[in-house]
């Protein structure tokens, strides 16, 4: 596997939503590197013909009837909002009015 | 002198309870007055729910007097991982980005919980969102093994587990997804079990890697674990991973021991990495095991020295994608200097998240990008097939699989931090385990030195948690020593 470079680093983070300042840029990328290098051994092994295994258990769909039940209210469903006007989530503005 | 109430077993002071010899607030207050002057030393409690946990405990009563039956954990004082919803307090996965959060609503386990008769105590320290091994990455504070202050309680779990040992709650609730259970288990000297994927529901614990995160408790004895899980295991409609199937009467499994089972010593975990004075601690608890009439074979696990890889590769990739949610918009801390929503997603995350936290959510992000995902995600779920596959033949030859729960005892604080790869080998022996999505219960069996506590781990096919449990009370009641209980100084 090709060596993480600085800009991996800046691609992953900026895909994470992370901002990351230099030094801890320079912590990652040794961090990273350090594990990536580690877990190259599951290269030692042979998978193919190996089926991955998406989950522990056996799962089907489960089914129900489409029935109305009780759900959280707006007042509780907002109460721990960082803002709201009372009925939606408010955050900054994504479109600017021109 | 009568011993001190808090210091009972759940099935003491559930005795206790039910027959109207002790009152529940009584225990309770106990139980809080021993928290108020001890907690300060050991840092167990993010939150102590003092008048929650006495009105907990006037209901318990009042059922006692009104002749209903209170329930089988009727007055026990229980301590929550703070990775668990209430909808009383604060949940905040003992982070930054979830301080003051107040959960609409409780776990399934809560309720459970709440519905046997088990009082509340508090929320308790963990490692951020369960990503850890000490505890030491929790944003609020350092928890301390209370058998030497100066050394890790073990992780994620860590005020869960040292509040058995130290007698701050008769039982706790934590959180497994790689050894958060089992390995702080051992390290504070008490009892504690993952159980299979799909036997505990998950519904309100905030996720962290959904193919692998389990539910279980910490407890005294194999006695009150029996207890407790018969209260906590069972399908859940709220939980569609929880697994339809009947549950057995886990305390029947204390009436059996072990004679005519097979116990598998896996050749892979007896190496040289095995520090010499665990080793002859396991093997005098396997020779206890042995005299009861147990017999044991040795068995191959072939891909253990792999798991960590796929651990490591798993867990990230799922946590990536889990921890996603925290952007600031619903609940929890959002940046208020942002002006964009852009801003406002990466202010949040980046003020919001700790250090840890910020390399795995990296690391899964990278092995889930584009041009890697083979190399990396599908590669270790191919392993994880192998590994699966391991135990299953491993258990056609035994019964229950028998190993140490961590290579050492109990590290010193700072000892692992500037290097998070040993840190993560510190779970050499748990991680294979939940990739397997096998049960696993670690039960002390000794002191290291006359001084830190070391643990066995025994290991079963799913669903077997009764099996489990019936050689841990088996071994308990014939190993011939108590562990006594830690000085706390």
């Amino acid at each position: 596997m090709a060596q993480l470079t600085p800009k991996d680093v800046e691609y992953v983070a900026a895909l994470a939503q992370l901002s990351l300042d230099d030094a801890a840029k320079s912590r990652m990328l040794g961090d990273l590197g350090n594990i990536l290098g580690y877990v190259e051994k599951l290269n030692e092994l042979d998978t193919s013909g190996v089926e991955p295994m998406l989950h522990v258990l056996d799962l089907a769909n489960v089914y129900r009837e489409d029935t109305v039940g009780p759900s959280l209210d707006r007042a509780q469903a907002l109460k721990n909002a960082p803002n709201t006007d009372g009925a939606y989530f408010l955050v900054p503005k994504i479109l600017d009015a021109e | 002198m009568a011993a001190p109430l808090y210091a009972g077993t759940a099935r003491e002071i559930r005795d206790q309870v039910r027959t109207g010899a002790v009152s529940a607030v009584v225990v309770a207050q106990s139980m809080l007055d021993r928290i108020q002057a001890l907690d300060a030393k050991v840092g167990a409690y993010v939150e102590v729910w003092r008048d929650h946990a006495l009105e907990m405990a006037e209901a318990v009563d009042r059922r006692v007097k009104q002749g209903q039956d209170p329930g089988p954990l009727a007055g026990v004082p229980v301590g929550l991982k703070d990775n668990l919803c209430t909808s009383h307090g604060t949940t905040t996965c003992a982070s930054k980005i979830l301080k003051g959060f107040e959960s609409p609503y409780d776990a399934t386990v809560v309720n459970r919980l709440r519905e046997a008769g088990a009082v509340f105590l508090g929320k308790l320290n963990m490692d951020e969102f369960a990503m850890g091994s000490s505890t030491e990455n929790s944003s609020v504070q350092k928890t301390r093994n209370p058998w030497d202050l100066e050394r890790v309680p073990g992780g994620s779990s860590g005020g869960a587990a040292a509040s058995v040992p130290a007698e701050l709650a008769t039982i706790t609730i934590g959180s497994d997804t790689g050894g958060s259970i089992r390995q702080p288990a051992a390290f504070c000297g008490c009892l504690g079990i993952k159980p299979t994927y799909g036997r505990i529901s998950r519904f309100g614990l905030i996720a962290f890697a959904s193919s692998l995160d389990q539910i279980g408790p910490f407890t005294k004895n194999a006695e009150d674990l029996a207890i407790v899980m018969n209260v906590l295991s069972g399908i859940d409609p709220l939980d569609a991973t929880s697994a339809n199937l009947p549950v057995p009467d886990y305390t029947q499994s204390l009436k059996t021991g072990v004679a005519g089972l097979t116990l598998g010593l896996p050749k892979e975990f007896y190496t040289d990495a095995l520090g010499g004075p665990m080793r002859e601690s396991i093997m005098k608890a396997v020779d206890v095991l042995k005299g009861l009439g147990a017999k044991v074979v040795e068995v191959s696990l072939p891909h253990t020295d792999y798991g960590i890889a796929v651990y490591y590769l798993i867990a990230t990739a799922e946590a990536s994608a889990n921890l996603a949610r925290f952007d600031g918009v619903r609940y929890g801390f959002r940046d208020p200097a942002a002006k964009t929503v852009e801003e406002m997603y990466r202010g949040t995350k980046t003020g919001g998240f700790g250090p840890e936290v910020k390399r795995r959510i990296m690391l899964g992000t990278y092995a889930l990008s584009s041009g890697y995902y083979d190399a990396y995600y599908l590669k270790a779920q191919k392993v994880r097939a192998l590994i699966r596959r391991d135990f299953d033949e491993a258990f056609a030859k035994c019964d229950v699989i028998v190993t140490p729960t961590t290579p050492t005892p109990a590290f010193k604080f700072g000892e692992k931090t500037d290097d998070p790869l040993q840190m993560y080998l510190s779970d050499i022996y748990t991680n294979s385990v939940n990739l397997a999505g096998v049960p696993g219960l670690s039960i002390p069996c000794g002191l290291i030195d006359g001084k830190l506590p070391a643990g066995m781990q025994l290991i079963g096919k799913p669903f077997s948690e009764d099996l489990l449990i019936r050689v841990a009370h088996a071994y308990e009641k014939a190993r011939g020593f108590d562990m006594g209980k830690p000085a706390i100084k």
